[in-house]
């Protein structure tokens, strides 16, 4: 955050922190509501993920005031951010994979048993 | 930090007691030299252990004196303490901890580190650290024996001295987690003015893009350990799957987990583990080669470029240390892809750092020497990974002594011979002394011819499939029969190796009381800071009077036209006259 | 020899020391939390069933996380710590404003919604311990405990840290220097960083393993 708030600029701040804060018990409420629903688990997990993402975004642009913050730190974050994305697609597709040379494994050997 | 005792100043610095000056010390460079010891003594220890398992390779339950034969459970406790050690409590902590520390705040031209009582607090995690991992082989059944990579099944249900060593890992990566946090922010916030980032030196860089390894790489190996701790302690089964029977029958829990799931978030951490083994020691040989080549580094840019490119591709080879779990064919060719494309900025460093050598007046010191045995060594262990890097011929290979050879070129003739070379170069700036050339010399052909006594043949019997582990070395095997008797040459160097640290360690005692004193500030005529700027060895409290202001480049040897064969990074020059000085410095 | 930027930012890169060390070590959070969740994801997508076999009424299937864990009371504390971001940030507003009594008042709150959620936390762990639950019951359950009691570790340690600040670290603020106020109001910015960090750890714990 700058150094250079003036007061005016910090009660501007407290109304956004206010409404933010609103948002988000706003979305707690429906994601909690969706999940009575009991939907299929694929798009359950979708509507889930995508309510979190917008209030992490809303804690992290808002409270955290990235939406402000220098280019020093937006960059380490998003180093952070690709590595973690790379860890998750790197994960599901070994699994992914794996899962299938099992399956093929299997089919290889059953059919050599028959 | 609070104001006035964030660290010491010059006139308070009489007023503290031992303790307070020694051990809790807030100055980068005591911190430094408190890692140093540290790490040098956990070496040696590490290194004890190994000549008690070449003993009994080279001769199996030959009784050693003191300890008696040993048993298979003391040969894995030794083995997997020696990984551990080396790697987490040697290697690291002396390049990064100890050099790091010393070295980058007086480069960079900074008072101290950015934190420096986070900087303490990472010492002494890393020294409980220690104690923990050390003091594992006195709880019942003694230390870890699943090896320095703990894999699952057998750490889950592995005797109590892998709790501790899982404890003492949390500690160890809390201590590098506060010490990458630190390193980052002091290269980012506190360099002098005139230090841009393209005017770093290249050791600098090393430890920058070390320090972001460190940082975004140990977290995973840190949760992974949490589930380990959950599976031994809260009887969990993150990585044990259902149906496992062990010698006492079918285990009692509830199963489900994936043993491979741990392999994934340990590599994760672990290669770019090793690219923090190595990038430090490139930095250190940099340092050297410029220094005593008398010439700028051929293609810095390049490098620093090369060592980003590093670091960054270094998070996405993990799996090549798992070709043989079952992997398919998409994902392993995805690994094998990126490992090949990771070895060309490696060979983009190297390459320049040979090139540096062309046509230099190269002066011959023992630091040279070491920088100049790394260059091939690093090379064997380099050129030895690509296979390993390629699913076909990674498959014989996997866990035989091949692999052990490969990494112990780079890890041993190469990270410690430049470590080595680090301590000879930096030893004047330290303690004011030199270190003897003599024994230098003795201490650096000795530890050549045999490290590569021991590691060579590792290459030799790996390639018949002599596995790696095993308590008698192979001799139940009968393809590895013509090989055995490569144990004996492999443990009688591995003592050589021993004999000839001997001078070192009486050249490194000795001269840190008589060693010749050196006549001016700047002994090697360097051009980077800590030399040319940094008050006269030894350093009391504070680092410079005045911080320096950076007009050039890092490595301004040889500039056409000027009076000497080197201009410090604080003198002004006029580049505009030098056609040299200006391509360096563009 | 004083160490620069520690409460001023550097010019080129408009930001002091502390800050860009917070934002490190979250980036380090970041991947330690990520780790653990893709743990969960890897071992979710290779079990049999999710939660699967339990103890609930008789030994049954469980289907949905729902049936085993208390969604309202993890609602409540969702509520609780939303609350306590907003009263953390609050109190750092309040020291921009040089209100340092309403600072007190904001980070108490703070503290004590912190408190609340533990206590909270602590009744659902009792309950699932009633129904002899426990972390060795099956993965579904080790995920839950291992991963939500990381987070509460986390929230005790940012209840520490808040602690100091609301008391003892006050100290700096009343020294009353324009650069020790400024100081003491960079040291809650930062502390309010990993507090909302925390806060954001929990939006995703808590539909990923409470309603899903
Ligand atoms: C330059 C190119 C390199 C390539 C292509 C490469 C490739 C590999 C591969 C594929 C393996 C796994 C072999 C197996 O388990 O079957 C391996 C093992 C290893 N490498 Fe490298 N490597 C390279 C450089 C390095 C460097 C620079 C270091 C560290 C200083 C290093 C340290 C290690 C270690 C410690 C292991 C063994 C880990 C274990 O299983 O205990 N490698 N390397
Ligand atoms: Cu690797």
């Amino acid at each position: 955050m700058a150094e250079e708030m003036t007061l005016e600029d910090v009660k501007r701040h407290v109304k956004v922190y206010i409404t933010v804060f609103i948002a988000l018990a706003i979305l707690t409420v429906v994601t909690v509501a969706v999940s009575y629903l009991h939907m299929p688990f694929t798009p359950a997990l979708l509507v889930a993920l995508a309510i979190a993402t917008v209030k992490a975004a809303l804690v992290a642009l808002y409270f955290m005031h990235l939406i402000s913050e220098k280019q020093v730190i937006l960059w380490v974050l998003l180093s952070a951010g690709v590595f973690l994305a790379g860890m998750f697609a790197l994960f599901l597709g070994a699994h992914a994979d794996q899962e299938a040379v099992a399956t093929l494994a299997t089919l290889i050997l059953s059919s050599h048993v028959a | 930090m609070e104001e006035g005792h964030s660290h010491s100043d010059a006139h308070s610095a009489h007023k503290e007691g031992f303790w307070r000056r020694y051990w809790f010390s807030t100055d980068h460079k005591v911190i430094g030299l408190q890692y140093g010891f540290t790490a040098l003594l956990f070496l040696l220890f590490g290194f004890g252990l190994m000549l008690l398992m070449r003993w009994q390779l080279a001769s199996p339950g030959v009784e050693i004196p003191l300890l008696g034969a040993l048993t298979p459970e003391m040969y894995n406790q030794f083995g997997a303490m020696h990984g551990t050690i080396m790697v987490f409590l040697g290697i690291v902590p002396l390049a990064v901890g100890a050099f790091g520390n010393y070295v980058v705040p007086l480069q960079i031209g900074a008072p101290d580190m950015a934190f420096p009582r986070l900087n303490m607090a990472s010492y002494h995690f890393y020294f409980w650290g220690g104690v923990v991992m050390l003091s594992s082989f006195f709880v019942p059944e003694g230390a870890a024996k699943a090896g320095w990579t703990s894999y699952p099944p057998l750490a889950d249900i592995e005797t109590m001295g892998q709790t501790m060593w899982l404890w003492g890992m949390v500690l160890l990566i809390t201590s590098s987690l506060l010490g990458a946090v630190n390193f980052i922010v002091t290269i980012i916030q506190l360099r002098a003015e005139g230090m841009t980032f393209f005017r770093l030196p290249f050791f600098v860089w090393a430890q920058f893009i070390t320090a972001f390894l460190l940082l975004l790489a140990f977290p995973p190996l840190e949760a992974a350990g949490f589930l380990q701790l959950a599976d031994r302690l809260l009887d969990t089964s993150f990585f044990l799957p259902s149906g496992l029977v062990t010698a006492d029958g079918p285990l009692e829990v509830a199963g489900g987990g994936s043993p491979l799931l741990w392999q994934h978030l340990f590599w994760f951490l672990a290669h770019p583990e090793v690219y923090v083994l190595i990038l430090p020691a490139m930095g250190i040989v940099s340092e050297i080669l410029a220094n005593n080549t008398r010439k700028p580094l051929w293609g810095y840019r390049l490098m620093v470029w090369s060592v980003i490119f590093l670091g960054f591709f270094s998070f996405i080879v993990w799996a090549h240390h798992m070709f043989i779990t079952g992997m398919g064919t998409t994902i392993s060719a995805f690994f094998q892809i990126t490992t090949m494309i990771i070895s060309i900025p490696s060979v983009v460093i190297l390459s320049a750092l040979m090139i540096t050598l062309f046509g230099g007046s190269i002066r011959f010191n023992t630091a040279m020497w070491f920088a100049l045995g790394f260059l091939p060594m690093f090379g064997i262990g380099g050129l030895t990974g690509l296979p390993l890097g390629l699913a076909p011929t990674d498959i014989p290979l996997h866990d035989t002594y091949y692999v052990i050879g490969h990494f112990h070129y780079v890890v041993a003739p190469g990270t410690i011979f430049a470590l080595f070379a680090g301590i000879y170069y930096w030893f004047p700036k330290v303690t004011g002394r030199t270190m003897n050339e003599t024994l230098g010399r003795i201490h650096f052909w000795g530890s050549l011819v045999a490290m590569n006594g021991i590691f060579f043949p590792m290459l030799i019997q790996g390639m018949p499939g002599v596995s790696r582990r095993l308590f008698d070395g192979g001799l139940t095997y009968s393809f590895a029969e013509g090989v055995m008797h490569y144990n004996v040459v492999m443990s009688v160097s591995a003592f050589i190796l021993l004999l000839f640290q001997l001078p070192f360690i009486i050249n490194f005692f000795m001269s840190i009381k008589r060693g010749k004193k050196v006549e001016k500030s700047n002994h090697w005529e360097s051009t980077t800071l800590e030399w040319s700027a940094a008050p006269t060895p030894p350093i009391g409290h504070g680092n410079f009077a005045t911080i320096p202001t950076v007009y050039h480049g890092p490595y301004e040897y040889s500039v056409p036209g000027y009076e000497s064969d080197y201009c410090p990074q604080e003198v002004p020059i006029d580049l505009s006259t030098s056609d040299t000085a200006k391509s360096v410095e563009s | 020899m004083q160490i620069p930027y520690e409460v001023k930012a550097r010019p080129d890169t408009g930001v002091n020391n502390a800050k860009l060390g917070i934002w490190l070590f979250l980036a380090s959070e970041v991947m330690l939390f990520g780790g653990l969740f893709a743990a969960y994801v890897f071992l979710r997508i290779g079990a049999d069933a999710w939660p699967g076999m339990m103890m609930y009424g008789e030994e049954t299937m469980a289907e949905r996380a729902d049936q085993i864990l208390n969604v309202p009371l993890a609602f409540v504390n969702t509520m609780i710590l939303i609350a306590s971001s907003v009263t953390m940030v609050m109190a750092w507003a309040s020291l921009k404003m040089d209100r340092f009594d309403r600072y007190k008042l904001y980070m108490g709150l703070t503290i004590l919604l912190a408190l609340g959620f533990l206590v909270v936390k602590g009744f659902e762990y009792g309950d699932k311990f009633d129904h002899h639950w426990y972390a060795s019951t099956n993965n579904f359950l080790g995920v839950y405990f291992v991963l939500t009691g990381l987070h509460a570790i986390h929230v005790t340690g940012g209840i520490l840290v808040n602690a100091y600040f609301w008391g003892p670290g006050t100290k700096m603020w009343k020294r009353g220097t324009a650069r020790d106020k400024a100081h003491f109001t960079n040291r809650i910015e930062v502390a309010g960083l990993y507090w909302h960090f925390v806060d954001l750890v929990w939006i995703f714990l808590f539909p990923t393993i409470y309603l899903i």
